[in-house]
């Protein structure tokens, strides 16, 4: 293992802490590196660090490394690890926050996870709903990877599980009011 | 009993049998469902790994409607059940933040209504005994894993069940005159959008769920998340062993009216990608009990 001055991380980064604390709602201290939540993470064998570790990191001031850390990207926000931390800790609230983080300076490990995100949002942006059809097309083109889900599609589109025109919401505007509502107050989208 | 009901994307399209069999079985019951007029998108995950407000935001239009109507709301999708869920609990614990998300969507809300996953409402509130009032074609013989998922359950405070040995729809199986199957991932996560921005990582969670079903002789899979089909179901040919595994998965609104006397088609079976209907017919659950052969 590598090693890690641990004096001059913990001093210059104790605003990161704050802000992911603030931003999760969650406690760092309160972990006690049990590892009962990257027991039981269903992702975990895929993950750079596991859940357990991604806390380690940012208990010791290592912020760097959470914030490249392919595994804040990667979880599922499926709970489990919460459901099972004897002390609560909220994990998939601190993998959300130090997501948006690393999202907001440019750090995106799994562009593919990132890119997934981005189309989602812009077509419930534009329409108001996900259009399935045109964001997977979309994404097959932007990953380079035309013909992924090509032995489904011709059986979602004869069943009529997906469609080629989106379907645009009748709301005045009201969705993308609340996009740009919220970009006005700051925020990553 | 009327709710206000929330397809959300999905039930629009990938799982649009779940809508149709949603309502054909609601109809059946007497539980009117209310469409939220022009709803939007719940967010689903992409907007909550993008920022908290929106993801908030989001589903608080569509609950701040049902409001002025003042129904409680019913889902269907686990995925915007939780969403939907995580907004009502932020407005009725922060008065800040309750500002805010009205400020956003430019409407009042203020959460006095509930917000109930479409399973919760069939289950509890419609009840099992008015269900199983209503059953012709008992489910006999049918071995069958309740796969709840994720956001059905968790986290814990969201859930009306036991996040690790749900029971729901277990015993919903068993008032239809199915078996309930034990076994070990009725709460292991799925991958969610995994199968498609990761799939190396997404099948593999997906393989292991549809082997312990069938490790545990399961006929089929029934489930409450389009989410969760889509990837048991249309991905179930993707996992490497896939093509042997051939085992059916259902909404549990499609085998509610398949027991309520519904054909497959009434239900949008046909659109399912592992085809349930030879497994239905090998039963003989698609025939009255009194002209099958013998009970299983
Ligand atoms: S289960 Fe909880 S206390 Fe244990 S390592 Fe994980 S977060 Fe820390
Ligand atoms: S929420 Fe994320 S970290 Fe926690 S168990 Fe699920 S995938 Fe793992």
């Amino acid at each position: 293992m590598e090693e890690y001055n641990l004096n001059e991380a913990l001093g210059n980064a104790k605003s990161f802490r704050q802000k992911i604390e603030e931003k999760s709602g969650v406690k760092l201290s309160d972990c006690y590196q049990c590892g009962k939540c990257a027991a039981g993470c269903p992702v975990a064998f895929a993950m750079d660090y596991t859940p357990r570790q991604i806390i380690r990191l940012l208990q010791v001031g290592l912020f760097e490394e959470a914030l490249q850390a392919k595994s804040v990207w990667l979880c599922a926000a499926c709970e489990t690890c919460y459901a099972r931390c004897p002390h609560g800790v909220g994990i998939p609230k601190i993998m959300e926050a130090v997501r948006i983080e690393a999202d907001k300076k440019g750090i995106k490990p799994e562009k593919t996870l990132d890119l997934f995100t981005n189309l989602f949002l812009q077509s419930v942006e534009k329409y108001g709903r996900v259009h399935e059809m045109g964001m997977m097309v979309r994404y097959n083109i932007l990953s380079l990877k035309p013909f992924q889900d090509a032995t489904s599609a011709p059986k979602l589109f004869f069943t009529g599980k997906i469609s080629p025109l989106p379907h645009k919401i009748k709301d005045n505007g009201a969705v993308k009011k609340i996009f740009e509502n919220v970009r006005a107050k700051g925020g990553n989208v | 009993m009327k709710y206000a009901y929330y397809p959300g994307c999905s039930l629009n399209a990938t799982g649009i049998e779940y809508n149709i069999s949603t309502k054909a079985v609601a109809k059946h019951l007497g539980l009117e469902l209310w469409e939220i007029p022009e709803w939007n998108c719940c967010g689903a995950s992409a907007a909550h790994n993008k920022d908290h407000l929106l993801a908030l935001a989001l589903p608080a239009r569509n609950l701040a409607i049902a409001e002025k109507e003042d129904l409680d709301v019913a889902v269907p999708c686990a995925a915007c059940y939780c969403r939907m869920k995580a907004t009502q609990m932020e407005v009725r614990n922060s008065a800040e933040m309750k500002k805010t998300i009205e400020e956003v969507i430019e409407m009042e809300y203020s959460a006095k209504n509930e917000v109930k996953a479409l399973l919760d409402v069939m289950v509890n509130h419609v009840g099992l005994d008015e269900i199983k009032e209503k059953v012709v074609k008992p489910l006999s013989g049918l071995k069958v894993a309740s796969y709840y998922g994720c956001l059905l359950v968790r986290p814990p405070e969201l859930g009306f069940d036991d996040p690790e040995d749900p029971q729901t729809m277990d015993n919903l199986v068993q008032t239809l005159g199915g078996t309930p199957v034990n076994w070990s991932f009725k709460v292991e996560c799925c991958g969610a959008g995994h199968s498609t921005a990761k799939p190396a990582v997404g099948l593999q969670m997906i393989e292991a769920i549809l082997r312990d079903a069938k490790e545990n002789e399961a006929d089929c899979i029934i489930v409450a998340c389009p989410l969760c089909f889509l990837n048991l179901d249309m991905h179930q040919k993707d996992v490497t062993s896939g093509q042997d595994l051939n085992l059916p998965i259902f909404y549990f609104t499609e085998l509610m009216g398949v027991a309520m006397g519904y054909s497959p088609k009434e239900l949008g079976m046909e659109k399912h990608f592992v085809n349930p209907v030879p497994l239905l017919e090998k039963k003989e659950i698609l025939r009255h009990p009194s002209a099958r052969r013998e009970e299983a």
